[in-house]
């Protein structure tokens, strides 16, 4: 038992080493692109002569789902790496880029919202593109119910590595649907529209110059940072699990 | 020394077939369970004519998921209950060879049930669902559920929460074949251009495969001790 104490101890002492000097520094840059960002497309982009102001939470709609791509994209590489190795830590990342990715996703159907409601006159519609997206969001909605419910911790992180990798295909269906089901109304920017679209607008320099910024920093700073902290979390927290045990069974 | 693929893949099947012969579960509860829903849904949509001819595809699919939801189920729990996996398992044989038996008797299950239902649609709704290419797409659409029922159920019956969780995990994961089908089963039944139509069953067969080939190589971690 006395070993056993020991090596409990000195897990969670791990667990609760400072910030890595990397982690700070993406934390900071992290901050300040997103600061920039915002700068970008409020100030120094132009408006939209038909849409208005409301063009503008573009910068944020289109940038949240390519943040949600990569955690998602994350949580299989996870999943695969956890299957191989039996790491925990790949399979926290998994985790973190679940959780992550559906924050990332969320902000991206709320923001199509708030513009599709001027633009299209509706809060909703049941379009193909915001259907497979609405899809991906409860997929990733049921791992986290069904992470809940499995109990042995091997079993779970397996399972759900599994499961990480088959959810990716609507992550996958949502980015090419509208090359498969023609027949939406979601503007398509980067390439040609589709024929019904609605609400499109030219990537002309004035929304280049604020739209590459936000795309690269959501692919890359914010979803690796965010998801470094969560890992982070997740870590401490299975160790204080494991100390509860222990305190309970003494 | 391992026992060839196929041999293991056909006692698989044979097993569940004999077994499902002897006790009559998994068809007549699905059977009864379809019979059931097509009418409640006759009744809660108030289908008219006109509203026939609209949703009938949706309402054809709707049932088709949730009746394999139950045989899916069902299939796994007998395995898990009498101890049966767990031998399986010990069996020398490729585990992918038990996944492709239980995933083909659940497939002939469902399929059965699916088969069933459409002289009983076309009576009781008056519209011609007895198509060969309807045909197709509920056996394209069927096995793709099969396919990830049958790992996902794999999953499920060994959490705490047993049945109930494998409808939570399994219907986002099954939409992509919803969408397609009903989208593909629709075209026919309204006698659209088959160019309208093919490109959805080509999709759905597509993500049949891509689930199939996914599941194929994914199963081996989620019966591993």
């Amino acid at each position: 038992m006395g070993g056993k104490t020991k090596s409990t101890t000195l897990d969670l002492r791990m667990e609760t080493s400072p910030q890595p000097r990397l982690l700070r520094i993406l934390t900071v840059f992290t901050i300040l692109g997103f600061a920039g960002t915002l700068v970008l497309g409020f100030a120094v982009a132009g408006t939209d002569i038909q849409q208005g102001e409301i063009q503008r939470i573009f910068y944020i709609h289109m940038p949240s789902f390519f943040g949600a791509f990569t955690a998602f994209g994350l949580t299989v590489v996870g999943g695969i790496i956890y299957l191989a190795r039996k790491s925990e830590t790949w399979d926290r990342i998994a985790l973190a880029g679940v959780e992550v990715g559906l924050a990332f996703s969320l902000i991206n159907l709320l923001t199509g919202s708030i513009w599709a409601r001027p633009i299209w006159n509706t809060w909703w519609t049941w379009d193909p593109r915001l259907t497979s997206a609405a899809i991906m969001c409860l997929t990733y909605a049921a791992y986290l119910m069904l992470r809940a419910g499995i109990d042995d911790p091997g079993k779970r992180r397996a399972f759900m590595s599994v499961y990480g990798i088959l959810a990716f295909v609507t992550v996958l269906i949502t980015l090419f649907i509208i090359r498969i089901v023609p027949e939406t109304i979601h503007p398509v920017i980067v390439g040609a529209s589709p024929q019904n679209a609605q609400g499109g607008f030219e990537a002309t320099s004035g929304v280049v110059i604020a739209l590459l910024p936000s795309l690269l920093l959501w692919l890359t700073l914010m979803p690796i940072t965010i998801m470094w902290h969560r890992v982070r979390l997740e870590a401490r927290i299975e160790a204080l699990n494991l100390l509860k045990l222990q305190a309970l069974s003494e | 020394m391992k026992t060839p693929f196929f041999n293991c893949v056909t006692a698989v099947i044979s097993k569940d077939l004999r077994a499902e012969i002897r006790a009559r579960e998994l068809v007549s509860v699905m059977a009864l369970f379809a019979l059931l829903s097509l009418l409640v849904f006759s009744f809660a949509l108030e289908l008219d004519k006109g509203a026939r001819e609209e949703a009938v595809s949706g309402v054809l699919w709707v049932t088709l998921v949730f009746a394999s939801l139950l045989g899916f189920n069902r299939s796994m729990s007998q395995e898990r209950d009498q101890g049966n996996l767990d031998a399986l398992l010990l069996a020398p044989v490729a585990r992918t060879a038990i996944f492709v038996g239980k995933l083909l008797g659940n497939f002939i299950f469902t399929l059965i049930v699916g088969l069933a239902m459409l002289p009983l649609m076309t009576m009781l709704y008056g519209l011609n669902l007895l198509d060969g290419w309807i045909i197709l797409t509920e056996a394209i659409g069927i096995f793709g559920l099969a396919t990830i029922g049958t790992l996902l159920a794999t999953m499920t019956v060994q959490t705490r929460a047993r049945e109930a969780l494998l409808p939570i995990a399994l219907l986002p994961i099954a939409l992509p074949f919803l969408l397609t089908a009903v989208r593909a089963t629709k075209g026919i039944l309204g006698g659209a251009p088959a160019s309208e139509w093919q490109g959805a069953l080509g999709m759905l067969a597509a993500i049949s495969v891509i689930y199939l080939v996914l599941c194929l190589l994914l199963y081996e971690y989620i019966v591993e001790e």
